[in-house]
């Protein structure tokens, strides 16, 4: 293209149910406009090739890699990040089953996971540990060892049934 | 690392797409669902002028089953093909083969076509493509070809599309009922890239081979075909010994690549062990009793 001038295109979307709107550059990625643009800086950046998950958000419902998916890309879409789940100061339940299970070390996979969790959960009420487990292979964790993530989706699925909420 | 900077345009239409390659030039290139592509702006080993976004275009999403073949457009995602209906029925092997191919969130933005036209030499939807004696429909503004699966191929990230081509469609001429399919894959850890892939099909006729086919991927620079080792066991009872020779037979005369992932021996071998497995499972499920 012409290295002169940098193009820019219009998006508008949903993030976290607040509209918004803006002028961007194609290279920017879904991740980078919500951390830098957006100040949401929950959404992590791991690899920037799609391989750990740490930067999982849900777009239309759906878990992508935000780090391989462009803003121009999401433009019209509805996303959801690690900061739109807690609501008036209350964790999300699938939060709250992470922090009584202690489901994170470090914490920096646990936005990615979170997210993948939560779809996992809205797919399956009944998620069992062995479908957990398959689910959460997308997403890496260098300090748990998976085994209290696991715990923590399921709890959080069989709370999460019993409420009237989400 | 961050991507070059580009132009983005996002087409509405196949029709759209093909134009916009045209008028782009040479350095424009597709993105669909970016899950190879944009990697590789990144870590820049890409660097292209303009992307055109085919992944709004209407008339690229269908996956129809209809007149015994499965049409799959070139913005349908493997996720959404993998969970349709009408592909668990008529092509079950491709289905098992998309599956395999990279995490959810991946498969929820990766495109099936998308991946046939990157062709990496060791993906999983290539080969499966390739036993299924699919065709390939490439257009050009104004006009379509369809090129055959066997000489769509044709080395590590090469293929027959030419310059201002899209690849439009895959289409699989769906397989007679009774047919069995099996879909093996090595990888060194669950969901991560594969290192060989055997893909089969096996149709009986009264206890004896009727029709089969055998594709691998990750043995040489594209996905093959083992047409002698096909040839072998036509018209042949499917015993477990038959079965072994032809897998020997299917890697004979392969030399496969060395890499990270395994050296070009331990890749043959790995083949042949997986080629006799597909042919027993695929014969078990064909109603046979390898
Ligand atoms: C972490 C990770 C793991 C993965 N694991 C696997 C795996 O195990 N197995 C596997 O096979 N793949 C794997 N992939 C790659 C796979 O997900 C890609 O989706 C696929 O290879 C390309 O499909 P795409 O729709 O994303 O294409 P894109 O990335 O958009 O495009 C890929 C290339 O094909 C061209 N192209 C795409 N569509 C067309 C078209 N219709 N006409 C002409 N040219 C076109 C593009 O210009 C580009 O050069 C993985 C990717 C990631 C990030
Ligand atoms: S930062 Fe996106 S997958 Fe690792
Ligand atoms: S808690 Fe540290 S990477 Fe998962």
């Amino acid at each position: 293209m012409n290295q002169g001038q940098t193009e820019r295109h219009s998006v508008s979307l949903t993030v976290n149910d607040r509209a918004v709107e803006a002028e961007v550059e194609p290279r920017l990625s879904l991740a980078d406009f919500l951390r830098r643009h957006l100040d949401l800086v929950g959404t992590h950046l791991g690899c920037e090739q799609g391989a750990c998950g740490a930067c999982t958000v849900l777009v239309d419902g759906q878990s992508v890699r935000a780090c391989l998916m462009l803003t121009v890309q999401a433009d019209g879409t509805t996303v959801e990040t690690v900061e739109g789940l807690a609501t008036n100061g209350e964790l999300h339940p699938v939060q709250e089953a992470f922090r009584t299970k202690q489901g994170l070390q470090c914490g920096f996979c646990t936005p990615g996971m979170l997210m993948r969790s939560l779809e996992l959960i809205r797919d399956n009420r009944g998620i069992t540990a062995e479908q957990a487990r398959e689910g959460l292979a997308s997403n890496m964790c260098r300090c748990t060892g998976y085994q209290y993530i696991v715990e923590a989706v399921v709890e959080a699925a069989s709370n999460m049934d019993t409420e009237v909420n989400q | 690392m961050k991507a070059p900077p580009f132009g983005y345009r996002r087409v509405s239409s196949a029709a759209e797409a093909a134009d916009a390659l045209r008028e782009l030039g040479s350095d424009a290139r597709i993105l669909a669902g970016g899950q190879s592509l944009l990697p590789m702006l990144s870590v820049r080993i890409a660097s292209p002028s303009h992307l055109v976004d085919i992944g709004r275009a209407d008339d690229l999403r269908h996956i129809t089953a209809d007149n015994g073949s499965l049409r799959i457009g070139a913005a349908a995602t493997q996720w959404s093909v993998e969970n349709d209906q009408a592909t668990t029925a008529a092509a079950p092997l491709l289905a098992d083969a998309i599956s395999r191919a990279g995490q959810v969130p991946i498969r929820h933005r990766g495109t099936v076509v998308g991946s046939i036209a990157h062709a990496d030499p060791s993906a999983e939807i290539p080969a499966a493509v390739l036993a299924s004696g699919a065709t390939l429909i490439a257009a050009s503004t104004g006009s379509e070809r369809e090129i055959s699966a066997d000489d769509f191929f044709q080395g590590p990230y090469m293929t027959a599309l030419e310059e201002g081509e899209l690849l439009r469609e895959v289409r699989i001429d769906r397989w007679p009922d009774g047919t069995g399919h099996a879909f093996e894959e090595f990888s060194h850890s669950h969901e991560s890239w594969p290192v060989v892939t055997a893909a089969v099909l096996v149709l009986l006729n009264g206890g004896t081979i009727d029709r089969v086919a055998i594709a691998m991927s990750g043995v040489d620079g594209r996905p093959v075909r083992a047409g002698q080792a096909e040839h072998e066991l036509t018209g042949q009872a499917p015993t477990p010994e038959l079965l072994a020779e032809a897998a020997q037979s299917a890697t004979r005369d392969l030399e496969p690549f060395s890499d990270v992932f395994g050296s070009g021996r331990y890749r043959k071998r790995v083949a042949t062990a997986l080629v006799r497995r597909a042919l027993t499972t695929a014969t078990t499920r064909a109603g046979g009793g390898a």
